[in-house]
């Protein structure tokens, strides 16, 4: 990087009490870069936004966004960035084209320029047929589009995206990546984002893996795949620590077990991971040695989810994320409907 | 002038949904018009106070009360509408934009000042089914006053949104707070006649003074408490004092 970074952090730390959410982390993201904070929830992602959009004081140690400090220099740090938060912030009883134009006004943009601004953002998410509907009559996946677009009227110079894509389908999903990958190129802008949807972090440029507000890796999604070297082998087995020994013994690898998640409704036994340079050809070796018994048998080129699994012992269990999600969904629509 | 740009923002907002909400227009109505039309008739026949001798109706007794009481609850529901925007994440919008949190506070307390004074206006143009002429010399004396009693209690409605963690607890500050208020500013009986606790609970009432500057305006029949140079003095600075304890209360809240 010859320019000097867009964001910059130095040892920032940030308590709740006993609790340390975010552990004197550093890290920079350059001009254009697609940034993407990987970690289960709770890591201290949203805690990190919070305080780079200075939304929250940082216990200790120092950031700088678009070099202005978000400590001392709260303004100039807000009409730097556009932010989408993992919940809603739109209102709903407005139209589309209004909470765009009061967006606008907020950051001070001038009226000449509001028209063209917001037919423009609205053109980018496909929104332009239904802006004078008010937003209360939009699905999640327009919701979450607008606000996107919405983050984008005032030409920031960094976009941050809290968990974009939760709770959305699949298709709406790609359609959001589609619309980021798009927003580097029309507005040479920087994005940083959080996600603990391990497929979805490939498409950043690089990735910082957090766990327990700590950063345990930051490269490429190449680089970090590259780490665990070459492909993983995870065998199934109702003797998984025999088979460990075995494989200590016969071929020098260490390789770690995985519980299968309860209650999933998955194939029983306990799951071994395996990482070795050339999966096909070492399978054969493995067969003929391995006296323990084995009930199946995949190979597969590595995923960021074996890069974490690495690096932290554990798995980001989707599972359980996805249920609290869907508790957490399901008390909002509730007070929703009461306050009806 | 910059620094107000974000007041008039949140002041444009507010504005846009109210007169969107006719269902809330009405329906704001509908309270004021009952007390007025229904109780103060019905009670009225069958009740004596001062100012009865001389022949005043009881429903021209009560109407400043019930100018105050729209106000009250104009105010103070309006201003509640934070508790909305937090609890469905509109806040947050307005927090992390570049502006200052007191800007935003005093948008909420001008949009809902603004709608309590437009909901008493109706309520005051109900005056000659009353029975009270409304002269211009009346009315240039209501109108400002009017609108700074909306003030304070938009103020005080502020103060409460910054402690509300969600709109349940509306409820307690609706009975334990508002109608007491409104029962205790002498909007339906003299408080002179009233026990002494009641009296003193009515002196530390920001709405007794309103209601009573009101009734000095509109129905002469009937002695005022205090002067209207006091009551707008208090007034003014029962304002002064919710609004800025509102603004500063509002900034601390993330």
């Amino acid at each position: 990087m010859t320019t000097a970074p867009v964001i910059d952090v130095d040892g920032l730390t940030r308590r709740f009490g006993e609790l340390v959410a975010v552990d004197d982390i550093s890290f920079q993201v350059g001009k254009r870069e697609i940034f993407g904070f990987l970690g289960p929830n709770g890591a201290g992602k949203t805690t990190t936004i919070n305080m780079l959009c200075t939304l929250l004081k940082p216990s200790s140690g120092r950031a700088t966004l678009n070099s202005y400090d978000i400590a001392r220099e709260q303004d100039a740090v807000r009409q730097s960035i556009g932010i989408v938060f993992q919940d809603p912030t739109l209102d709903e009883q407005l139209t589309a084209r209004e909470n765009l134009e009061f967006h606008a006004m907020l950051y001070n943009v001038p009226k000449a320029k509001r028209q063209s601004r917001a037919q423009r953002v609205l053109d980018m998410v496909e929104l332009t047929s239904r802006q004078h509907d008010r937003v209360e009559t939009y699905s999640g996946g327009m919701r979450r589009r607008l606000e996107i677009a919405r983050g984008l009227m005032h030409y920031p110079h960094v976009l941050f995206l809290d968990e974009p894509t939760l709770g959305l389908d699949p298709q709406t999903r790609n359609a959001i990546w589609e619309h980021v990958h798009e927003l580097r190129l029309q507005y040479d802008i920087t994005v940083f984002l959080t996600t603990h949807y391990m497929d979805e972090a490939e498409n950043c440029d690089r990735i910082a893996i957090i766990d327990k507000g700590k950063i345990v890796a930051l490269d490429t999604p190449g680089s970090l795949k590259h780490d665990v070297g070459g492909d993983i082998i995870t065998l199934r087995s109702g003797e998984a620590d025999r088979l460990r020994q075995e494989i200590r013994d016969k071929f020098g690898l260490e390789a770690t077990v995985a519980a299968a998640a309860a209650g999933t409704g998955g194939p029983p036994g306990e799951r071994l991971h395996l990482e070795v340079p050339n999966g096909r050809t070492f399978l054969p070796k493995l067969f003929r040695e391995l006296q323990g018994e084995i009930l199946s048998v995949t190979v597969r080129e590595p995923t960021l989810d074996d890069v974490f699994l690495r690096l932290t012992g554990r798995q980001i269990r989707e599972e359980t994320v996805d249920k609290k999600d869907a508790m957490k969904a399901r008390i909002r629509r509730r007070r929703r409907i009461a306050g009806h | 002038m910059k620094r107000f740009r974000a007041t008039y923002i949140i002041w444009l907002r507010d504005m846009k949904r109210y007169f969107r909400d006719r269902s809330r227009i009405v329906g704001s109505l509908g309270s004021p018009i009952i007390f007025i039309f229904i109780l103060g008739v019905g009670l009225g026949s069958s009740l004596s106070f001062e100012g009865a001798a001389a022949g005043l109706d009881y429903k021209v007794f009560i109407f400043p009360g019930i100018l105050g009481m729209t106000v009250l609850f104009a105010g103070v529901f309006s201003a509640v509408s934070i508790v909305w925007d937090r609890e469905f994440g509109f806040l947050k919008e307005m927090l992390v934009a570049p502006v200052s949190s007191w800007s935003i506070a005093l948008g909420k307390v001008l949009s809902g000042a603004t709608i309590a004074s437009f909901q008493g206006i109706i309520i005051l143009m109900l005056a000659p089914l009353v029975g009270i002429d409304l002269s211009l010399w009346m009315l240039a004396r209501l109108l400002p006053l009017m609108f700074l009693i909306s003030f304070s209690m938009t103020g005080m409605g502020i103060l409460f949104a910054t402690r509300l963690k969600s709109m349940q607890g509306f409820q307690m500050i609706m009975n334990f707070i508002m109608m007491p208020m409104f029962f205790l500013s002498g909007a339906m009986f003299q408080l002179s006649q009233a026990p002494g606790w009641m009296d003193t609970l009515a002196k530390v009432n920001p709405l007794t003074y309103g209601v009573d500057a009101m009734r000095a305006i509109m129905v002469t029949e009937v002695a005022s408490r205090y002067s209207l140079f006091t009551d707008v003095t208090v007034i003014i600075l029962m304002s002064g004092a919710m609004i800025t304890i509102a603004v500063a209360a509002f900034g601390r809240q993330t």
